[in-house]
């Protein structure tokens, strides 16, 4: 992973002094509430229902095992003993006091990492693919053009006040695993005929309200003009994105209003005098340079696979465990393995400080000392050796970290809701764990094939109900919590938003709405189809006779 | 009163004053005129009167309806209706980079502290702070990073460039 030098180190250094000045004057009154709002949310920090919640970077997804100790300590030291990772690969933290985040942001810096743009209508931490750099399917490995972006875009002097927030996500493989499709700027690596490297360019993608599908308006980018061309973009956006109404501020508003050729013209006119600038041209040492940090670990040549054969005849639950929470590596020996932070129980991305140290010793033990967030909300453990998975099963077994659930239905994702929102309409956390009862049946769960269920507690959909197959969205019903689901969304490539079911269901409902929706899906489904498939061929109208046929 | 800070100083005695909307136009003294004014002058008259001349607009502008009055302007004050409003930073990008706007840069409205370096780094040189600021707080601003990923003003080449070309040297 990209490794800090001095520079790096004393950019946060000076961020964290800066902001403990900045606290200093709010706390004096020099600073008035409006003043502080967005320097805070810049640095992360939010002022939630209960307490500050303070949201620390994760550059797209990837973290060492002692920045993991130091999440840990954290969460013991300023919060109540865990975290919560999130939906762009970030972790939360729900309780720190206002006057100890300077502290928190300094113990941070300490291991190379912070808080910089997770909030504010700034650009945030760029997400990527969870399985870069081992997939199997892939062009070329992401992440060091997802660290040059985040050089780039660090403490930006021209958009750093921009319309809304602005999120990138960068993928390398042939199967979109990043949602480069909902997001503000979605790029996707690919070689041209002459096998040049270069991006595809999405704009305008995004979820909250107006859920939207991104645009491409540049098939081919050469990557050495990926600066500029972001630049570009940028100011278009900055420039021309409304202000007047925060809910129609994001770009893909603007790219709708001007229209997606108008949009794209406006920004190559403003390429045509940033394109050739020295500073924003990528030369292929700098590329090179950044791609040093990325390079894979050293792993055994071959690896016996006798001793994963006799543990999968041996013992079911591990091959249930195998088969289910880890996957294909590129290199023939090794697997990624997931870390399902999704056990019955417990809410969704949740993780305690016990359990985070222990995944860091296993992570030096067995992975080279990396970790990763998928945006499902789960660690990985990205290169293990097949003759050692059943030793790390046990290990994640004893934490209660091997629930063999990943991809499967209660595999949500979810955000915090109104245990923790200020912003919530409804509960989600507890709607999960419902369902999670509901459906304690791992064999059916199995049967049933990849599913994806997400969950947002308001319209602003943090949790991604719309790109999910069967979404849950929290409303608010005459102050009672009710629920709309929505069926066929999808953020891979077949990307689209979910259509809206019907009328919400009250909360006692959700778990019994699901499992009709569930049983209906199992009676149409041809073979071994899965929901998806089965929901483009048949449509909405038979989940929603069934549902609202056993509700009224 | 408002301060004023050029070049990282505090400015006591500022030659430049804003002409008001109905205010009539002074024969003499360096004047800052809102847009829509200064075509109207610049319409009426060909006698710029003895002092020098500065431009007041908005963040919203496109830099190209300006671009033709540059060459006449010691002056750009860009007015920032809300510290929030980033506009006004994209447009002095514009105005230096892709202009070649050499002359001062000033950023007015509601501007504080904590945009100052912000401000300097796309181009502004001079600011005047809101009413009640206290400017030797202020210029603190300036001093709490030592560098950034992006190039500054002066330099060649941003930091990841920079330190890629050192080590491949
Ligand atoms: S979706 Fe709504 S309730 Fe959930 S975290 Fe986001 S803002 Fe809060």
């Amino acid at each position: 992973m990209y490794d800090y030098d001095s520079h790096d180190r004393r950019l946060v250094n000076e961020r964290v002094a800066q902001f403990r000045d900045q606290t200093r004057r709010y706390l004096a009154g020099e600073l008035s509430e409006d003043e502080f709002r967005p320097l805070r949310l810049m640095n992360g920090l939010y002022i939630q229902r209960h307490a500050p919640m303070l949201r620390v970077s994760i550059p797209y997804g990837l973290l060492s095992s002692s920045q993991l100790r130091m999440l840990a300590s954290i969460a013991r030291r300023y919060d109540r003993g865990y975290g919560h990772f999130t939906t762009r690969q970030n972790i939360q933290f729900n309780w720190p006091a206002l006057e100890r985040v300077p502290d928190i942001l300094a113990d941070l810096a300490q291991v190379d990492m912070h808080a910089m743009q997770t909030s504010g209508n700034c650009i945030r931490n760029v997400t990527s693919d969870h399985l870069a750099g081992i997939a199997p399917d892939e062009i070329e490995d992401p992440r060091p053009y997802c660290e040059l972006i985040r050089q780039w875009a660090t403490l930006h002097p021209e958009f750093s006040y921009l319309p809304r927030k602005f999120k990138i996500a960068v993928s390398g493989a042939r199967r979109d695993r990043a949602a480069t499709q909902v997001h503000d700027i979605g790029l996707q690596l690919v070689r041209n005929e002459q096998g040049e490297l270069g991006m595809q360019v999405l704009v305008g993608g995004g979820l909250g309200r107006t859920p939207i599908i991104g645009e491409v308006i540049r098939d081919f980018l050469p990557v050495r003009h990926l600066l500029s061309y972001l630049e570009a973009i940028l100011r278009v956006y900055n420039l021309l994105g409304r202000r007047d109404n925060k809910y129609k501020a994001r770009i893909k508003i603007l790219v709708r209003a001007m229209g997606k050729e108008q949009f794209a013209a406006r920004v190559e006119r403003e390429w045509s005098s940033l394109r050739d600038r020295p500073e924003l041209t990528l030369a292929q040492d700098d590329i090179e340079h950044m791609k040093r940090f990325f390079r894979p670990a050293t792993r055994a040549e071959t690896v016996n696979s006798a001793p994963l054969d006799a543990a999968l005849a041996a013992d079911p639950g591990f091959a249930r465990w195998y088969r289910h929470n880890t996957v294909e590596h590129r290199q023939p020996g090794y697997r990624a393995v997931f870390v399902s932070l999704k056990a019955p129980g417990v809410p969704p991305g949740d993780m305690t400080a016990e359990q985070m140290e222990h995944v860091a010793d296993l992570s030096d033990a067995y992975s080279g000392g990396e970790l990763r967030v998928s945006h499902t909300q789960n660690l990985l453990l990205a290169d293990v050796r097949t003759d050692h998975l059943e030793r790390l099963w046990r290990e994640l077994r004893a934490s209660g970290l091997a629930t063999p659930n990943i991809g499967t239905l209660t595999d949500m994702i979810c955000c915090p809701g109104l245990d923790f929102c200020a912003l919530a309409n409804a509960g989600s956390i507890d709607v999960a764990q419902a369902i999670n009862q509901e459906f304690d049946d791992l064999d059916y769960l199995y049967d049933l094939g990849e599913l994806r269920v997400n969950m947002s507690g308001c319209m602003n959909a943090c949790g991604h109900h719309h790109m999910a197959h069967i979404g849950i969205l929290g409303v608010d019903k005459k102050g009672q919590e009710f629920y709309q689901l929505t069926l066929g969304g999808s953020s891979a490539n077949d990307a689209a938003v979910g259509d809206r079911l019907g009328p919400a269901v009250p909360k006692q409902d959700v778990s019994a709405a699901m499992r009709t929706l569930i049983e209906t899906f199992v009676e149409l489904r041809e073979g071994e189809e899965g929901f998806l498939d089965t929901y483009r061929r048949v449509g909405l109208e038979p989940f929603k006779e069934r549902l609202y046929a056993t509700t009224d | 009163m408002q301060q004023l800070i050029r070049n990282r100083e505090l400015v006591e005695a500022d030659r430049w004053r804003l002409v008001a909307d109905e205010e009539s136009l002074p024969g003499t003294g360096d004047l800052i005129l809102p847009l829509d004014r200064y075509l109207e002058e610049r319409a009426a008259s060909d006698d710029r009167g003895s002092g020098r001349r500065g431009l007041l607009v908005d963040g919203t502008v496109p830099a190209e309806d300006i671009a033709p009055l540059l060459p006449e302007l010691d002056l750009v004050a860009i007015r920032f209706p809300s510290f929030a409003d980033g506009r006004g930073y994209s447009l002095a990008r514009q105005l230096r980079l892709n202009h070649r706007y050499t002359g001062e840069l000033r950023a007015v409205g509601n501007v504080l502290r904590d945009q100052l370096a912000y401000m300097e780094r796309v181009g502004f040189d001079s600011y005047l702070l809101e009413e009640g600021r206290d400017p030797r707080d202020a210029l603190q601003a300036f001093r709490e990073f030592s560098g950034y990923y992006q190039n500054a003003p002066l330099e060649q080449l941003p930091r990841i460039q920079r330190r890629a070309r050192r080590k491949a040297a």
